[in-house]
């Protein structure tokens, strides 16, 4: 008990941004290293995780580092073209661009999340950058995926969609179909392509969330209209899809309201 | 073979019921069927519907044999996706030009396994579902779809790749071009079907604009189980269960403002029961429906809506609803009507809109291609005299595209059009068609069974979740199992190759494959064994995909245990199966027609026609019936006139032998087989019975003062006496229903509110200054009937509404008749004074059906009518094979309806008449002579009449079943009711089921004596 107070006493008053980065060998990390050697002076917020690629950073992960608590997630990679693997930065963007519009789903701030190309010999380029994001981070606030049920709820969602097949295979291919066109061989229009991106991600999200809504008690489509703020037809259309696809069950209704509750895979097993 | 310069070949455009019906009566009879669809599946319609009126039989459970048969027929063949683009030539002779889209999909290699559309990131709205669910970019239309092939909807693709890469059996093709073919037809069947009414175009009830106001054909996927919904009726505003739902009907139909100011036909009978439905699913739910007229005309569909009434408990309110505005709030709606006078509102949690039929979008682009005409409402034109015609020769028509009908009149007319479609090409007959040649049967008694067991991976669909190598390893391991083998897609071509190839390497003598469904599959390794030499009963399947792979998807240990359990328990019975045989019984091609009325003798005509020998049998002296009888059709045809050539024509043609003043004595024998006696004495042989014994016009003796005052007439007598002008008077006084829908005679005789609308238009054309009343209950001038029931009341006809137990009086004052009636609307008392009235007096079966059904062991309805196989697939087929009815014998029509039907029956004749020899089933009961003692338990059990009790040759004393198995279709009741063992069912005997039984539960079994 007096522990539990005593860490939210701390959250309240000494509250410091905690921020992860997440840095390329090639590029970026090398800059970081240079500011160092160069002696160029950041806040002491950040900490770094190498990776081989930015490419490396799936989405789940970004999620998954503001579900364990962090404020800010710094991604850096090579500028296009000097990628050590020819297009992996190329690939790092757009999946970025799917984080960022799952954030945005949760209800997380976009800036929360920032992507920056820092070259080997960019060593001050990288203490600016981690200063204002520190900065950006300090005015925006906790992130609250620990201590707010429903940014709790909504950050795992996020997750949970990130992960979905659909979303994978679109954003998977957005790089490919924009720079070297589609199956028939026509060019995609890029404003289409994005649309259609948009649309998706809202919809697995949403789907997500219904899901981990109902996970903890049956709801109904009213219910989660109103926790969602997502108008009750298009609920009622994910749970189509989601009953469709054995996710979700509805129990059997008394009165005229039928409540769903999701099916917890492998349960049993 | 007779030279001909007639091509045997029918194209049918369109693909729903009606284009099924036709190809499979010409594919069966001898014609090579083009069947040309716009979707990529065929269908239609009827494939979305959930239940079906009257019988409330699932829509697709009935459905689906004909699809699968359709698909499977090798002499059907689908162009799907397709148009036509351009026809030329004439009658026996079409060249017609077919475009077809590109699927994107190799329909020779997708064996619609759906992998690609399971990982296909786009999801677009579902039109099958009406929208309320969504599919894929790359999709079948709804998963029983034929042919069962996907394909990609390239206004949604995004050609991002992944089904291509998903797809094992390499069928994605995104560069397919789009191909056109000239096909060479001699008759043409058009079954293009309807589109709905847009329900936006009646802008005040609100539809597109409120959630919960809904069409009827999407409430229809709300209720399927297999739609959105899982067939629990919600809002699609917030998923509430609506706790009232109000349906609206004529929406779209009998409306002057947008221009339909025909009668849809069906939407009362689907919304009654959509109704019915909607409350067996919710027992809380309570429907409404607004109607103007109830126009449940067809055969019992009276008594569903009495049933609706007393037994649901679903309210009616005569009423056209004036507009429907949504609550904000609750998103309920208020349904403002008028009833009584009165203005009146009520709230409702949906709205359902009874949207009609509308012809479809493609009509004037077909009749512009291949040159037939269309009505004013935008219909193909016929006439009461050739509904089935088109204005261009060799061009015929059936279904919803002549006018808005139900699925039991679309049948019979689909048939009709194979009739009239046939007789065009019949001197082409068998020449288009390809008959299947085996190699010789290879002879396996006495050999040791060495079944080989094929595993399928069905790309990932089993793969993905079932050890497939590892339940081909398990099946070498089974006793008798000489050789296993897995595959990526057992049912792909080269895997036919290659089962052929092991047939001969290892001599198996028995096969069995794990894959799919036998439902689908099964006809087609049937196929590759006969192939190699083997009889196709020496065939087993295992379903390890439906039901166990797809439904055990996150357990893939558990399902692959399954697929052993299930494979050894296939090889148990491999183990125990025997060649079967298929008899073959031999054909009299000769036809009987029973009944010489206007049903029959176009039967009889259209029959000769394709050169079968016809006997026609009536009871009167004369051909004609109660065509004689008719005056003035709705289009003004001398029914009479038409009567006599038919009768004419009949008599002068050489295939035809006439038998009038005779009935039928007996009648014995099956299909292809009938032996009758005729009262004169005559004996004719035959293949086949078309029953047409008519009806005949209800007498209201004491009814009325009918039989009393000489100025009460039935609506024939009088329409006759008006022909003769012996009408003279000035005030006339109709009464409807009179002799239908009351006790003992429940149903509506159909025919009599239209009969009602051309005398009282016919008195008004001869003296407009004429009073003319028609007291009535419902008017059911359905279709483009609708017509006259307003050409009668712009000219003058009053109309008065009488409730259904409240009949009016008759009281004869002094030459002239007084008619007291209660008008329901007003609830006021009307007395009027008449010089005449006529009494629309209902249709009666003629009392000698009551003596033909037993012979021909066929049912009828508690009315007297006969009773068909089905009241919605089979609208002229007996259960019984070889029998068939048509006109007025099957229930109240009118003479298009007749003519209709009597054709139809002619091409379900033709389907036996055209085969020298019919093949039996295989599976059929067999017996045991030992066993049997002639108890005749049996007898009862069997629908198809194939079994009967006989004196055993060997031994006078004893009794003994008979099977005929020309007529058993294998349903194993018999063997089921059997109590001494006698009966038993060849390709399910007892030791082959039992052996599956044991195989499945030997593990159990072991298990138990492990734990003694």
């Amino acid at each position: 008990m007096t522990h539990h107070s005593k860490k939210k006493h701390e959250s309240e008053g000494e509250w410091e941004p905690k921020i992860i980065g997440f840095l390329c060998n090639w590029c970026s990390y090398a800059g970081a290293d240079l500011c160092g050697v160069s002696r160029f002076q950041y806040p002491t917020n950040i900490r770094l995780v190498r990776v081989m690629c930015s490419t490396r950073i799936s989405p789940h992960l970004v999620l998954d580092v503001f579900e364990a608590g962090a404020d800010g997630i710094l991604i850096g990679g090579c500028h296009f073209n000097d990628c050590h693997y020819m297009t992996g930065n190329f690939h790092t963007e757009k999946r970025v661009g799917l984080m960022k519009r799952l954030l945005k789903e949760a209800g997380v701030d976009e800036k929360r999340l920032r992507l920056e190309w820092v070259s080997a010999s960019e060593g001050e380029k990288f203490s600016k950058v981690v200063t204002e994001f520190t900065e950006e981070i300090q005015k925006l606030g906790p992130c609250k995926a620990r201590t707010d049920d429903m940014v709790k709820a909504k950050i795992s969602a996020a997750d949970d969609a990130s992960e979905t097949f659909r979303l994978k295979a679109l954003v998977g291919k957005e790089y490919n179909l924009l720079s070297k066109g589609n199956a028939y061989g026509e060019e995609v229009d890029p404003e289409k392509l994005g649309g259609i991106i948009d649309a998706a991600s809202r919809d697995e999200f949403e789907r997500a969330l219904i899901l981990e809504l109902a996970r903890i008690r049956p709801m109904s489509v009213k219910q989660l209209g109103m926790v969602m703020d997502v108008p009750t037809d298009k609920i009622l259309r994910h749970i189509v899809l989601l009953r469709q696809n054995s996710k979700i069950a509805m129990e059997h209704p008394e009165g005229f309201t039928p409540v769903y509750k999701t099916i917890a895979i492998g349960g049993e097993q | 073979m007779a030279s001909t310069d007639k091509v045997g070949a029918v194209m049918v455009v369109g693909g729903g019921i009606s284009g099924l019906q036709s190809a499979l009566d010409l594919a069966d009879s001898g014609f090579k069927v083009y069947l040309v669809e716009k979707q990529p599946s065929i269908g239609g319609t009827m494939a979305q519907l959930d239940k079906t009126f009257p019988t409330n039989d699932c829509a697709m459970c009935i459905m689906a044999p004909k699809l699968v048969s359709t698909g499977r027929h090798h002499n059907i063949e689908l162009v799907t996706n397709a148009d036509i683009m351009a026809v030329d030539g004439k009658a026996g002779d079409f060249k017609v030009t077919v475009k077809r889209r590109a699927l994107r999909v190799d329909p020779t290699k997708c064996t619609g396994c759906g992998s690609c559309a399971q990982t296909c990131p786009i999801e677009t709205s579902d039109e099958y579902n009406e929208n309320t669910k969504v599919r894929k970019a790359i999709y079948v239309r709804y998963p029983q779809a034929v042919p069962l092939v996907y394909s990609i909807d390239k206004d949604k693709c995004i050609g991002c790749g992944i089904c291509a890469e998903e797809c094992k059996a390499k069928a994605v093709v995104y560069d397919q071009e789009e191909s056109t073919s000239e096909i060479n037809v001699g008759s043409i069947i058009l079954s293009p079907g309807f589109d709905e009414f847009d329900a936006r175009l009646k802008g005040e009830y609100g539809y597109g604009v409120y959630k919960n106001v809904v069409t009827s054909i999407e409430f229809e996927r709300m209720l399927s189980a297999t739609g959105p919904y899982f067939g629990t009726v919600m809002r699609p505003s917030d998923g509430d269960i609506p706790e009232k739902i109000a349906f609206i009907q004529c929406v779209g139909s009998r409306d002057e403002q947008v221009g339909n100011e025909y009668c849809s036909g069906v939407c009362c009978m689907y919304s009654i029961k959509e109704a019915i439905i909607a409350k067996e699913h919710g027992g809380d739910i309570k429907p409404k429906v607004f109607f103007m007229d109830m126009r449940a005309f067809g055969k019992e569909f009276d008594e569903y809506y009495n049933r609706a009434q007393n037994e649901y408990g679903i309210e009616f309110v005569r009423s056209r609803v004036a507009s429907v505005f949504e609550n904000p709030e609750t998103k309920n709606l208020v349904v403002k009507y008028v009833e009584k006078g009165e203005p009146k509102e009520e709230e409702f949690g949906l709205v359902v809109l009874a949207v009609g039929l509308r012809p479809p979008e493609d009509a004037e682009a077909l009749s512009k291609v291949i040159g037939f005409d269309l009505n004013s409402d935008g219909f193909c034109q016929t006439t009461a005299l050739d509904p089935i015609s088109s204005s261009k020769a060799g061009v015929f028509v059936s279904g919803a595209f002549s006018s808005p009908k139900d699925i039991p009149m679309t049948v019979a007319e689909a048939s009709g059009a194979a009739a009239k479609a046939a007789t065009e090409i019949a001197s082409a007959r068998d020449s288009l068609v390809t008959k299947k040649e085996y190699p010789a049967e290879l002879d396996i008694s006495g050999q040791e069974p060495r079944i080989g067991v094929f595993v399928c991976h069905c790309g990932i669909n089993i793969g993905g979740v079932v050890k497939v190598p590892s339940v081909a390893e398990y099946a070498r391991t089974l006793p008798n199992v000489a050789y296993a083998e897995e595959n990526l897609y057992t049912c792909s071509q080269d895997t036919q190759e290659k089962i052929k190839e092991m047939i001969k390497e290892h001599e198996l003598n028995r096969v069995v494959v794990a894959s799919c469904t036998p439902r689908t599959h099964e006809p087609l390794f049937q196929n590759t064994i006969k192939e190699a030499g083997l009889n196709s009963y020496l065939f087993e399947m295992a379903n390890i995909r439906d039901q166990c792979s797809w439904i055990h998807m996150h357990e893939a240990e558990a399902a692959t245990k399954k697929a052993k359990d299930l494979v050894r328990m296939a090889v148990a019975k491999a183990r125990l199966l025997e060649p079967l045989e298929n008899l073959t019984i031999d054909v009299n091609q000769q036809a009987l027609v029973i009944g010489g009325g206007a049903t029959g003798m176009v039967a009889a005509l259209e029959l000769a026609k394709q050169g079968v020998k016809v006997h026609i049998v009536e009871k009167d002296e004369n051909l004609g019936g109660n065509m004689l009888k008719l005056h003035y059709l709705p289009s003004e045809e001398d029914p009479t006139e038409h009567a006599k050539a038919l009768a004419d024509e009949v008599a002068s043609n050489d295939d035809i032998t006439v038998h009038t003043g005779t009935g039928v004595k007996s009648i014995e024998g099956y299909v292809g087989n009938f032996k009758t006696v005729l009262e004169s004495g005559e004996e004719i042989e035959h293949g086949v019975v078309i029953l047409a014994v008519g009806g005949q016009e209800y007498k209201p003796e004491g009814e009325y003062l009918y039989g009393e005052n000489p100025n009460v007439l039935t609506l024939l007598e009088f329409k006759d006496k008006l022909k003769k002008g012996e009408v003279k008077g000035d005030s006339y006084v109709f009464i409807q229903c009179v002799g239908s829908r009351e006790e003992g005679h429940p149903n509506c005789s159909r025919v009599c509110c239209t009969g009602t609308m051309t005398a009282a238009i016919k008195v008004k054309e001869k003296n407009p200054d004429a009073e003319v009343y028609v007291l009535y209950r419902d008017i059911r001038t359905y279709g483009f009937r609708e017509a006259y029931y307003k050409d009668a009341a712009e000219k003058g006809v009053t109309f008065i509404r009488f409730e259904d137990d409240v009949k009016p009086k008759v009281e004869d004052k002094g030459g002239k008749l007084q008619v007291t009636v209660t008008d329901e609307d007003t609830d006021k008392e009307v007395v009027l004074v008449s010089d005449y009235l006529v009494l629309a007096s209902g249709t009666r079966p003629y009392p000698e059906s009551e003596a033909l059904a037993p012979m021909l062991k066929v049912p009828m309805t508690k009315e007297g009518f006969f009773l068909e196989a089905h009241m919605k697939l089979r609208p002229v087929d007996f259960a019984t094979e070889g029998v068939y009815l048509a006109g007025l014998s099957h229930g109240p029509k009118f003479l298009d309806e007749c003519i209709g039907q009597g054709l139809a029956a002619v091409a379900r004749a033709m389907t036996i008449l055209s085969k020298k020899t019919l093949e039996a089933e295989g599976i059929v009961a067999s017996l045991d002579e030992t066993l049997c003692d002639g108890c005749g338990i049996c007898v009862p059990t069997c629908e198809y009449k194939a079994l009967e009790i006989i004196v055993d040759k060997k031994d006078e004393t004893k009794k003994l079943v008979d099977v005929n198995v020309g007529l058993c279709k294998g349903c194993g009741a018999c063997v089921g009711a059997c109590p001494s063992g006698a009966l038993t069912q060849k390709g399910f005997k007892d030791e082959q089921i039992v052996a599956m039984i044991d195989a499945a539960l030997e593990g159990v079994m072991d298990n138990e004596e492990v734990k003694q």
